[in-house]
């Protein structure tokens, strides 16, 4: 296996109680796979990415990367946050060559890159304005096309489309999706949206909060283009949706 | 349009200042040679002119304030970026700082001039500790409230020191430390005259001093207009760089 999860435990001293975040988590995950962690509020999903990203200390189990145990981030793994993290001091192409910068690469090829990484995200003609002078959803392009230009393995995101409004936001899925495929990224990506998961997904990692674990895993059968109101995709997406106990009776039932 | 309503606040302000002055003068039985009016006071003004005093002292001052600012400025913030990604150095270096801090920068003067006796060097030590204190304190607060997405961002592209320091944490820091910078830079022009009323022969401290000696309340008080004058320049210059900074930057302004 690519990625391995084996018997993650993480626990936090909230309020001086202890508060498990992943309670024997287990997943494996092969390379060039699209993986959803999807889920409620508080239920590890965070913890979870970054955790597998390095950030995170786990306090048992064990997360190899390609047979390595993880123990800090690495720049073969980019992860992609919600907050977008570009640096508001750098113009968007310098944005862009951050990695690259550490990669040693030199400052022509930097420039090339940059402008085919901007290019892909389709934003070509933005080089030289700074983070604050662009709408989220191009904001986060950039960061795609920041974590893209170090041509790394994996890419981590988390929540990634979370800021943006419902357009903008299935636009960047159609892209990530196209990316995804033509760049033959391993990506793991956090979302608590269920139509986002299954419009991703190969497979979507269903988690549920106090403990955090893992539900269940679902292998989403759609192939090629996703079409979000083919019957198909919807059949997917109930049988989410019974997975939380949020279809009919029982949704009703919770209501009254 | 508000540019002009700003210029006629000021011109009114000083209208309004230089009446009361007159009025002052006027209506209290001051001997006019220890209070004299406005108009003897510009007299006095033009006096140091045309001597050539009046700028050679402007000099000597500006030149001092310039390297006790600007060296001040570079240790403490240099100093700020190290400890404040050091918590724990910081953590015992703190105490001493508070306790110095809160010292006025003149009391040290005594002290200065026993060690350095009268000259550029006590002024410029003078300066160096008005501005230290602020510009460090702010610098390590700046870098300890940089906002750890950065950071992040920074592990996850492998960006190690020093390069850390210079491609993120300063620029991540500067807004904060530039407030530090502009701060500390009234506190030091008010302590190089203070510097230069004990430790020097020469400069625009001095020149109070060598109006007082000689009874001449007029230069005295042209003297310190002066020196006000001087302070809301330097304002406005450190104001202008601190914008230009930000603005190549990012920053929106
Ligand atoms: N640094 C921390 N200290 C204490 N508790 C934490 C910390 N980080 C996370 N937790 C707790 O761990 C649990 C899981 O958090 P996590 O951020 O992984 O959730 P999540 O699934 O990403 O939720 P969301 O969808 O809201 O982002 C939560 O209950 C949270 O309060
Ligand atoms: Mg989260």
């Amino acid at each position: 296996m690519y990625i391995e999860v084996q018997n993650a435990c993480k626990k936090y001293i909230q309020d001086g109680a202890e508060f498990t975040a992943l309670d024997n988590v287990s997943l494996d995950i092969e390379k060039g796979e699209f993986i959803c962690l999807l889920g409620p509020s508080g239920c590890g999903k965070s913890t979870l990415l970054n955790a597998v990203a390095g950030f995170e200390k786990l306090n048992s189990g064990s997360i190899r990367i390609d047979g390595t145990e993880v123990s800090k981030p690495s720049i073969k793994n980019i992860t992609i946050f919600q907050n977008y993290g570009l640096l508001p001091w750098r113009t968007v192409e310098k944005n862009v060559e951050l990695g690259l910068e550490t990669l040693k690469v030199p400052k022509e090829e930097r420039h090339q890159i940059a402008a085919k990484y901007l290019e892909l995200v389709g934003l070509m003609g933005y080089e030289k304005r700074f983070p604050h002078q662009l709408s989220g959803g191009q904001q986060q392009r950039v960061s795609i096309a920041r974590g893209l230009a170090v041509n790394p393995d994996i890419i981590f995101m988390d929540e990634p489309f979370g800021a943006l409004d419902a357009i903008t936001r299935m636009k960047l899925q159609d892209d990530i999706l196209k990316i995804s495929r033509k760049a033959h990224k391993t990506i793991i990506f956090v979302t608590h949206d269920i139509e986002e998961a299954v419009f991703l997904a190969d497979r979507i990692v269903v988690m549920m909060a106090d403990p955090g674990r893992i539900k269940s895993i679902v292998k989403v059968p759609l192939m090629g283009h996703r079409d979000r109101t083919s019957a198909d995709f919807l059949h997917v997406r109930d049988k989410i949706f019974e997975l939380f106990n949020m279809k009919s009776d029982e949704y009703i039932e919770y209501v009254i | 349009m508000r540019k002009l309503r700003e210029v006629k606040n000021v011109v009114v302000s000083l209208i309004v200042f230089v009446l009361l002055w007159q009025i002052l003068f006027i209506t209290s039985d001051f001997n006019e040679n220890l209070f004299p009016s406005p108009y003897m006071a510009l007299q006095a003004l033009v006096e140091t002119v045309t001597k050539g005093v009046l700028f050679t002292n402007i000099l000597t001052s500006l030149y001092r304030f310039l390297i006790g600012y600007l060296a001040s400025i570079i240790v403490a913030v240099a100093l700020g970026l190290v400890l404040g990604q050091l918590p724990g150095v910081f953590q015992y270096i703190n105490p001493v700082v508070q306790l110095i801090r809160p010292i006025s920068p003149t009391a040290w003067m005594p002290f200065i001039v026993l060690l350095f006796g009268i000259g550029d060097v006590p002024a410029i030590v003078i300066i160096f500790i008005a501005a230290f204190f602020p510009v460090l304190l702010s610098t390590v607060t700046a870098v300890r409230n940089i906002n750890p997405v950065y950071l992040k961002v920074s592990q996850n592209f492998a960006i190690s020191q020093p390069e850390l320091t210079w491609k993120v944490i300063l620029p991540a820091a500067f807004p904060q430390i530039a407030s530090g910078i502009h701060l500390a830079l009234g506190s030091a022009w008010i302590f190089l005259v203070a510097g230069e009323m004990v430790g020097a022969q020469s400069g625009l401290g001095y020149q109070i001093i060598d109006a007082r000696n000689n009874i001449r309340a007029d230069i005295l008080l042209a003297t310190i207009i002066v020196i006000g004058v001087i302070g809301i320049i330097l304002d406005g210059l450190i104001k202008v760089i601190e914008r230009r900074i930000l603005a190549a930057w990012g920053g929106q302004v």
